[in-house]
This record gives C-alpha cells, sequence and structure tokens, in this order.
C-alpha cells in the first residue's frame, strides 16, 4: 500500500483578540489507497478544521499552521502546509477533493449543475469543453442521476438533497482524485438516503481505488465503512486504531464515553440515554493536562494528580492501535467493561 | 412571464387609479377655491366664475375626476367658441400659473430630471460598486480604510453642503466648470454643453448615494464570500480572482439592482435640493412650487408620476431577478 496523504504535527490555531484557539494540536496521521479513514468527535473537536487543512482552504490572513501535510502528486510530493498557495491550488479538485456536509447550500444556485462540474474539469483541463461535457455526463450517470445529460441543464434547487449530494459527488469526481475528504457528508441527510450515498461512495472507492478521509460523528456511518478510525477530542487525536478496536476494545475513557452515548434499541425494558457529562471544553483555554480530564469519569483510576498535570502520550501495545490515557493500559479492559460495544 | 407581466400591469393601472383619488380627495378637502388661483391680481368675481366654469371647477367631484380621465386618454378641450383652447392626450390638466397644458411642462421639465437621475445614478454605481469592490477583496488594508473614509463624508455630508461647496468653490471661485447661463441643452445636440450643465449635480447626488452603494457592496460581497458554495468553488481549484468574478459578483450585487431601481425611481419623483442648488428647473422644483401654490393638475400628474416610475421599476427589478436568479419563477 502506498500513502496518499501524510499528516504529520499538524498544528492549526486561528489568533482571536481573546487569544488564540487551538484548534488542531500535534495531529499525525496517514491515509492509503484503497483506504477509509474516519475522523470522529464532537462538534468543535477540530475535524472540520483538518479537513479544511488538508484542502488548504483556511484563509493564511486569519489562520497559523504548522506541521507538514504531504500529497504525492505524480513524481513529486507537495507539502500543503509549506508549499506556495499557487501550486496548492493547482492540486484542489484534481489530487484531492472534499463533499461538504450540507448539499442545500454547497451548490451555487445562480448555475446550471451540469456548469458547475465542467468547471470543476476545466479549471485543470483548460479549454477541453467538449471533454468536460462528456465527463460531466459521465460522472452524473456514475453517481447515479437518471437522465443524466438532461439532469445537467437543471439548476441545484431542481433536485432533493440526496440528489444534490450525489452531485456534489460527481463534482469532487471530476478530475479523478486520488484522495477524497467527506465532511459530514451524510449529516443532512434522511436515513434511507444515507445507506444510499454511503454505498455510492465505497462503490466509487473501489472504482478508483481512492483513499477516503471521511469527518463524522455518526458512529454508524463509521462502523459502516471505516477501516481506521481517529478519535478527536479538543483538537487532539485521544484514540486510533482499525475500526474494530475503536468498537470492540476502546481504550480511551472518550471513546467509551462516546460509544455509550449512542442510543440502543432494546426489547422490553427503557433505559436512560448515556451522555458525557459537561461541555467540551473552550479551545482558548484549555485545561491543563488532559484536555478530557474534568469530564472523565474513571479519573479515579489513573494515578492520583496524574491527569490535571501532563496531556498523556499516544500511545499503545501495539502500534496500530494507541491511545491517550493514564489509566495503565492492562487495567483498562476491567475498567471500562461496562461498555456494550458492537456493531 | 407574459401572465406576469400583464398582471403586474393591471395591479400598477389600479394603484395609479387609486394614487390619483387620494390626491384628487386631499385637494378637495383643503379649504380654497381652486378658480381663485387661476388669475393672479386682476381677480374679479366675474372672472373667478368664468374660469370655474371653463376649468369644470363648478361640476361635482366625481364628474370633475371623472373628466380628468377622460382627458388622459381623449385630451381636453376647456370653455367653449373661440376663447377655447385644447390640450390633446394624454391630458392631465391646465396650468394657469404658466399659461400651459400641464403634458406640455412635463415634456419640458422631464428630461432635466431624466438627465439628472440618469447620470448620477450612472456615476454613483461606478463609485460605488467599483469601491465596495475594492474595499471587499482588500478587506483590512488600506484600500478598505480609505474607502471608509470616503463613505463617513458621503454619508454625513448632507446635499445641500456639497452641492452648495461645488457651486460656490468649483463654479465661482475656482472657474473650472463655470455657470452655464444656456439653459437646457439635450445631449444629443450639445454633448460637452449637456455634461458641463449637469456634471455638478451629479457629483452631488452621486456622492451621497455613491457612499451608501459602497457600505452595501462591501458588506453584500463579504457575506457572499462566507457562503458554503463559494467555499466549493476554491475547493475546486478555482483562483480567488475567478471565484470573485464568476462565483460571488453575480449573487453579491443582485440586490444591488433592487436598491438602484427604487433610488432611481425616488430621483425621477425629483431632486428638489439638488434642483435648487444648481437651478435646475426639473420635476422637484416644479411639484414644489406647484404645491405651494395649490396648483392641482400638475400635482396630480407629478404624484402619478413619482408613483407610476416606482411601480415600473419594481416591475423591472423582478424581471431582472428572475434572469439573475433562477430560484425566481415568475
Amino acid at each position: 500500500m502506498t500513502s496518499l496523504l501524510e499528516i504529520s504535527n499538524l498544528r492549526v490555531s486561528f489568533p482571536t483578540d481573546d487569544g488564540d484557539v487551538h484548534a488542531v494540536d500535534n495531529l499525525s496521521l496517514t491515509l492509503n489507497a484503497g483506504e477509509t479513514v474516519a475522523i470522529v468527535g464532537e462538534s468543535g473537536s477540530g475535524k472540520t478544521v483538518t479537513s479544511l487543512s488538508v484542502m488548504g482552504l483556511h484563509n493564511p490572513r486569519s489562520t497559523k499552521l504548522s506541521g507538514s501535510i504531504k500529497i504525492p502528486d505524480g513524481d513529486q510530493v507537495i507539502d500543503v502546509v509549506n508549499d506556495d498557495a499557487e501550486k496548492v491550488r493547482n492540486m484542489r479538485g484534481r489530487v484531492m477533493s472534499m463533499i461538504f456536509q450540507d448539499p442545500m447550500s454547497s451548490l451555487h444556485p445562480y448555475f446550471r449543475i451540469g456548469k458547475q462540474l465542467a468547471e470543476a474539469y476545466l479549471v485543470h483541463n483548460p479549454g477541453k469543453k467538449e471533454e468536460a461535457r462528456k465527463r460531466t455526463v459521465e460522472m452524473l450517470d456514475l453517481v447515479g442521476i437518471p437522465e443524466p445529460a438532461k439532469r445537467a441543464k437543471d439548476y441545484p434547487h431542481q433536485f432533493s438533497g440526496g440528489m444534490r449530494q450525489r452531485v456534489m459527488i460527481a463534482m469532487a469526481l471530476m478530475n479523478t482524485p486520488r484522495v477524497l475528504i467527506a465532511d459530514e457528508p451524510t449529516t443532512a441527510l434522511d436515513v434511507t438516503v444515507q445507506a444510499q450515498i454511503l454505498t455510492l461512495m465505497q462503490g466509487i472507492q473501489k472504482e478508483f481505488n481512492m483513499g477516503i478521509l471521511l469527518i463524522t460523528h455518526d458512529l454508524g456511518v463509521v462502523a459502516a465503512i471505516a477501516d481506521r478510525v481517529s478519535v478527536m477530542y479538543a483538537g487532539n487525536i485521544v484514540e486510533q486504531g482499525s475500526a474494530d478496536d475503536i468498537f470492540y476494545r476502546p481504550m480511551a475513557p472518550y471513546t467509551v464515553g462516546l460509544l455509550n452515548s449512542v442510543p440502543k434499541i432494546t426489547y422490553g425494558e427503557k433505559q436512560r440515554l448515556q451522555s458525557i457529562a459537561g461541555q467540551p471544553p473552550s479551545l482558548i483555554n484549555l485545561p491543563s493536562g488532559c484536555a478530557f480530564s474534568p469530564r472523565c469519569t474513571y479519573i479515579e483510576n489513573a494515578p492520583a494528580g496524574s491527569c490535571a498535570a501532563t496531556l498523556p502520550d499516544l500511545v499503545g501495545v501495539s502500534s496500530s492501535h494507541v491511545s491517550r490515557c493514564h489509566i495503565p493500559e492492562s487495567d483498562r479492559p476491567q475498567v471500562f467493561s461496562h461498555v456494550a460495544g458492537g456493531k | 412571464m407574459l401572465t406576469f407581466v400583464s398582471r403586474r400591469l393591471v395591479y400598477a393601472a389600479i394603484t395609479l387609479l387609486i394614487v390619483s383619488m387620494a390626491v384628487y380627495a386631499i385637494f378637495a378637502i383643503l379649504p380654497f377655491d381652486p378658480a381663485a388661483l387661476t388669475c393672479g391680481q386682476h381677480c374679479t368675481p366675474l372672472v373667478i366664475r368664468a374660469n370655474r366654469i371653463k376649468l369644470g371647477f363648478d361640476k361635482p367631484l366625481w364628474e370633475q375626476y371623472w373628466m380628468f380621465l377622460h382627458g388622459i386618454f381623449a385630451g381636453r378641450t376647456y370653455g367653449v367658441g373661440s376663447a377655447a383652447f385644447h390640450c390633446p392626450a394624454p391630458a392631465f390638466g391646465y396650468s394657469f400659473n404658466d399659461n400651459m397644458c400641464v403634458t406640455e411642462l412635463l415634456q419640458q421639465k422631464l428630461p432635466i430630471t431624466l438627465s439628472v437621475a440618469i447620470g448620477a445614478l450612472i456615476l454613483w454605481l461606478i463609485v460605488g460598486v467599483g469601491l465596495g469592490i475594492l474595499a471587499a477583496r482588500f478587506k483590512g488594508r488600506w484600500p478598505d480604510t480609505a474607502s471608509s473614509v470616503f463613505v463617513l463624508f458621503g454619508t454625513s455630508l448632507p446635499v445641500f453642503v456639497t452641492g452648495l461647496f461645488l457651486l460656490i468653490w468649483v463654479s465661482i471661485k475656482w472657474k473650472i466648470i463655470p455657470i452655464s447661463f444656456l439653459g437646457y441643452v439635450s445631449v444629443f445636440s450639445d454633448p460637452i454643453g449637456f455634461v458641463k450643465l449637469f456634471i455638478l449635480p451629479w457629483i452631488t447626488l452621486a456622492f451621497a448615494f455613491a457612499a451608501l452603494y459602497t457600505r452595501f457592496t462591501r458588506a453584500s460581497i463579504l457575506e457572499t464570500l462566507g457562503e458554503d458554495y463559494i467555499r466549493t468553488a476554491r475547493a475546486k481549484g478555482l483562483s480567488e480572482k475567478k471565484v470573485l468574478r464568476i462565483h460571488t459578483f453575480r449573487a453579491a450585487l443582485a440586490p444591488i439592482v433592487t436598491l438602484a431601481s427604487l433610488d432611481f425611481a425616488g430621483l425621477i419623483g425629483g431632486a428638489i435640493l439638488t434642483e435648487t442648488i444648481f437651478n435646475l428647473p426639473g420635476i422637484g422644483q416644479w411639484t414644489l412650487r406647484s404645491v405651494y401654490e395649490f396648483n392641482l393638475p400638475v400635482v396630480v400628474c407629478t404624484t402619478i408620476l413619482a408613483a407610476g416610475v416606482v411601480i415600473i421599476m419594481n416591475l423591472i427589478v423582478d424581471m431582472l431577478y428572475a434572469v439573475l436568479d433562477p430560484r425566481v419563477r415568475i
């Protein structure tokens, strides 16, 4: 397997009048061809900031970035963080593409979708209008839009939500990118449509051998299509592992909390929905030590005072499953044993 | 589209009818005799009575109104025999103060007001929208700061200050654009004389409006730049220039069409201050004088004109919007 995307030590912060907002802190991640990596976390954990960093879409005037995001393009490797903006722009939509959360507002309301799709092709293949037109119809057909040649002449408001997300996916695929970033692609859709979109994405991934970076807070979506998972909390990755590791052998208290908060349909008895107590911390004044410690229910299982003192390292018994927690790893299966795991 | 336009035109006609009735009603309530105002200092009761009959003021109000409506479509003849005079259709009445048919007077005044309004509109759109785009493009940098200084002056200086300043310094003291005593010249017969005559009124009006448009354009562009579909455009790899030119401007400038057409319609009703400062005998001055003189036919005519322009401009805006924004179906 070859790596399509290598994020190392990414830090993103936004200077404000009240101080810097530390949205992402020291994040490292790799994505390989044909693989789906999910970034999971609640709102404000830094998922979307990470994905926009990979696309190089942050405003350089209001964002501080460090670390590196390396993406191979042909025989050279481009570093999105440190390389020239024009180089990065030239890769956007060609080497890496993105689909967004809300297909209602992500398409330009004034232009026919055929024009919007063709534009994505023409940016990187200037002047090839006839090919752009053919490719538009081809891609619309691929994502399952009936009568693609006719529908290309329609405006976005003439499509349903699910169809619009298909159009967005078609647009992202116009230049056959290697990396597809999907930022909550199903959040705004009906449950029945969600499954269709996920199946479509998996089919396309197989066809083009793409790497998908999936940003979501929906563990159901993760269970359905992710190979590996990174759980984020307050700008940090708190646990990273295969989907099975995360669902059956969670090693970080936050992951355990997330899994417990998923509503379960049980026969007979009624259960209260579990939640993680407290609020996510302000990213300007992060709690000292482990950012999750004020909300952590297992804090007494850790060596006294350690949680408030230092942020635990991202380590694990195997290098493929790592987590941040001061509780000794050997104790954790027992401490977290009440978790009802399972896909 | 055709049904839409015809329906709107019917509404427009009804609105104009109501407007004209309202003006008639207001003048009927006012405690004065319109016939007494027709003959200045040489009035004798006999003359007043003759004029009353000649102009139809002796008839009941509804009949006067009916004659007025009839006159718009068929023209109107006042008096009988050799002393009779005729105003051809569309006749809005006869102004005794000017001894002319109102329509004939309108033909003199309208070109002046139109020249002021159109010239000012073009000037303020170029300056206002242009500066707004610059300010949004270079937000927080010096073009933005410079444009906000312009906005500050434009919005805080009233028209009579700007106008008088231009008149006294530019025209009289520095003699850059000397005052023209030639009266109105058409743009077609003497383009240079036309510009010389109207340039200062244009600047005066455009200065105030351009400031508002600068602010509006800047805000509208910045708001549009935050839209999700702009992020999509960037994600395609479009250059920032294309993102602005192709994806931002059309969406951001659509509301300006509405604003501009309504402001323009307002100016046709008369830019009273500007016309007065530069002594341009346009609709504004004319209306103002006619109100003082209780000159009913003129006031009815200019009111209907002002209302009609607003209605027509609204119709044009709605049609333009359908062209600009495909979501608007008409």
